[in-house]
């Protein structure tokens, strides 16, 4: 692979892999460091920027451990880099204490996951939708989650972007959960034209040093960044913080950074929320479904309709924070929802909390996890089952 | 050698940051610390283009006083996250404080991988064989036999030479000193700092709360008396029969040797991928060119 072949004539559609389109999403959203460790089924995203990063002049290493890995992004965007890592289950469980300082410490940073099957070391080259609320719920403590969910070759590359954008804007890492059928599918797709790329970047101080707050609380819950080597000498810890950065036992203080860390996040739904609604105006049944599984649940949505069948998708390009209004709005008058996953139930209960009071509905599970995909007819067999 | 004024370390803690700090009563931490800052002083490296990174523990805690970039990271992943930040920016002096626990312990392998890269960090291991923060724990660097919250019936795991540890790992600097030896610890952190590479200082400190008060030790004049008395620097060392070497602790500059240093290699192949791909470019610009002249002869050609 050569930089010849990134440098494409973007009018022209080209073949891509998943795994593929993130590391060139990243490379355009202004990547500057990359920290890794190779696992299976995402070390393709590592063996492109190791050729691509050095020739365009950043920095690109190969880590010891996960947990280094996550370590050296952290410390990279804190000297101003955008940064990423990449890895699948079991990296990103050693990835969390880490993850929970970058959240704690309020540094920008993405994370990519290609899943594999689960528990351990489980099928490390089979699809599997088990890392939900891993991405949700992984480190310790109260915290909240921004993590996206391609579902195609053309939506890697621009969610990797987004992912960037949403790290930058709301200083905080951000996690983008691939598929293992995402990140190694491969599909023609046209980039969009550089100069048409919406790119964030984190807010600098514009106060004197003397005057600077690291975690300065203000209305939005988003403070300005300045990175080392700048003149701002400010501390961090993954102690729990006052405005300057200093531990604090005070439990004004202790609140306040955990309101922050919170509704940063929650007060901005409508920026972080995407999901898309497939067929759903005149719905009599749903299907919830998220990356790869959304692919097949389109295919029974078409099939069903040439029928006559009024079927509709919901697909969460956001699953953290769960789209929770969106949701609830859209099942308001369907007959029955089905919950399409590769595992054993998870984002299903977060369906069944937004729509505890409509009882009108049936809700359906459908769960694969024998390390293959929910096809079209798995799902139409469930159709079949209500309409 | 500039005289250095009295009080000079209160230049470099942050006025910001409210005393008294977190180390116990004859701790050594806040000595090392002193000797630290004047080797800072005496270099003259300015304030802003320091970091100062520390894991957890009582050595962890030192980064919050001091008026540098400080960040104070999770058990054992100082280096880690010190390798982000020197390799994102290499003008930057990058200094790892840890302590037993962290840097041989949960941060073993982060320590081994920095020499082996021999990236340009300046680690200092304030080494207490003791988990102090946490109550007097057993670390890999407790001696064996002595005890611990977590020994009670004494050690009975062999204990780690960090600098034979480090030296073999590839760290192109490797030094030993004490709290006691002030003045060579000055120097020695001078050196290191100065040092183009991984540079790993192993500073030998007291607890008398968490160590010494399991092993007999009970106060910090003792516990500095028996640094004294129990190690002998590297000169001195050469010179002992063997007899006498083997209950001594080996002082001073262990290792000083010139390596490529890591940041420096990258900048290099840098260049090198950057020279390619112009060369690259110019060759295609200039078959380009000659496919234009040569289109043009062709049509010049055909008014003709």
């Amino acid at each position: 692979m050569s930089t010849d072949r990134y440098n494409m004539d973007r009018n022209k559609p080209i073949l891509l892999q998943g795994n593929e389109a993130v590391a060139l999403g990243a490379l355009d959203a202004g990547l500057g460091f990359f920290g890794g460790y190779p696992i299976t089924p995402s070390s393709e995203i590592a063996e492109i920027l190791s050729n691509e990063m050095p020739k365009r002049g950043r920095k690109f290493i190969q880590m010891e451990d996960e947990l280094a890995s996550m370590a050296s992004i952290i410390g990279a965007s804190l000297v101003g880099k955008k940064a990423m890592t990449a890895t699948s289950g079991p990296g990103f469980s050693l990835m969390q204490e880490n993850i929970g300082f970058g959240m704690m410490t309020e540094v920008p940073c993405v994370v990519v996951n290609v899943q594999r099957g689960g528990p351990s070391t489980g099928l490390p080259t089979s699809p599997a939708q088990g890392d939900m609320m891993q991405a949700r719920w992984g480190t310790h403590g109260d915290h909240p989650s921004i993590t996206l969910y391609p579902d195609s070759v053309l939506e890697c590359y621009e969610l990797a972007i987004r992912a960037f954008n949403l790290a930058e804007k709301y200083r905080t890492p951000v996690f983008l959960l691939l598929d293992e059928l995402i990140g190694h599918m491969r599909e023609a797709v046209k980039l969009p034209p550089k100069d048409e790329l919406k790119i964030i970047n984190r807010v600098n101080p514009n106060v004197p040093p003397e005057w600077y707050k690291h975690f300065k609380n203000n209305p939005k819950y988003i403070s300005p960044l300045a990175s080392y080597g700048q003149g701002y000498r400010f501390h961090v810890t993954g102690l729990t913080h006052d405005e300057k950065g200093f531990p604090t036992n005070k439990q004004t203080e202790i609140q306040a950074k955990m309101d922050k860390l919170l509704k940063k996040i929650t007060d901005n739904l409508d920026d972080l929320i995407q999901v898309e609604a497939f067929h759903m105006d005149d719905a009599e049944v749903a299907i919830f479904a998220a990356g790869v599984v959304a692919r097949s649940a389109k295919e029974a949505v078409l099939r069903s309709r040439k029928k006559g069948k009024k079927v509709g998708l919901i697909r969460p390009l956001t699953i953290w924070p769960f789209p929770d209004k969106e949701v609830e709005r859209m099942l308001e008058s369907t007959k029955a929802t089905i919950i399409a996953e590769m595992n054993q139930g998870q984002l299903i209960n977060e369906v069944l909390r937004v729509t505890k009071y409509q009882k009108h509905a049936k809700y359906i599970e459908l769960q694969r996890y024998d390390g293959s995909l929910i096809t079209p007819e798995d799902i139409l067999e469930k159709i079949n089952e209500v309409l | 050698m500039k005289k250095i004024p009295q009080k000079v370390i209160h230049r470099y803690l942050r006025h910001d940051k409210k005393f008294p700090h977190v180390w116990c009563p004859g701790c050594g931490i806040g000595t090392i610390l002193g000797d630290f800052l004047r080797a800072v002083y005496n270099i003259g490296i300015p304030k802003d283009e320091i970091v100062m990174v520390s894991g957890i523990g009582c050595s962890g805690r030192m980064p919050v006083y001091v008026d540098f970039n400080t960040l104070h990271t999770t058990h054992g992943r100082a280096i880690a996250f010190a390798t982000g930040i020197k390799f994102s920016e290499p003008r930057l002096k990058v200094v790892v404080i840890s302590g037993d626990g962290d840097a041989a312990a949960i941060g073993g392998n982060h320590l081994i991988h920095a020499a082996r890269r021999n990236i340009d960090l300046t680690i200092i291991i304030i080494n207490n064989s003791i988990y102090g923060m946490t109550g007097g724990q057993a670390s890999p660097t407790t001696p064996l036999g002595d005890y611990a919250t977590t020994a009670p019936f004494g050690s009975i795991e062999p204990e780690f030479d960090l600098c034979k540890l480090a030296e073999s790992a590839g760290a192109s600097f490797v030094a030993r000193t004490t709290a006691y030896h002030t003045m060579e610890a000055r120097q020695i952190f001078e050196a290191a700092l100065n040092k183009k590479g991984c540079a790993v200082v192993e500073t030998i400190a007291q607890c008398p709360v968490s160590y010494g008060k399991m092993n007999q030790q009970s106060s910090a004049i003792e516990m500095l008396k028996w640094q004294k008395e129990n190690t002998v620097s590297i000169k001195s060392f050469d010179k002992l029969s063997p007899e006498k070497r083997q209950d001594k602790i080996v002082r001073g500059i262990i290792v000083d040797k010139d390596r490529e240093e890591f940041t420096a290699r990258y900048e290099n192949l840098i260049k090198r991928l950057q020279k390619n791909e112009s060369s690259k470019e110019k060759s295609k610009q200039q078959a380009g060119e000659n496919q234009k002249k040569s289109k043009s002869k062709s049509k010049k050609e055909e008014k003709k």
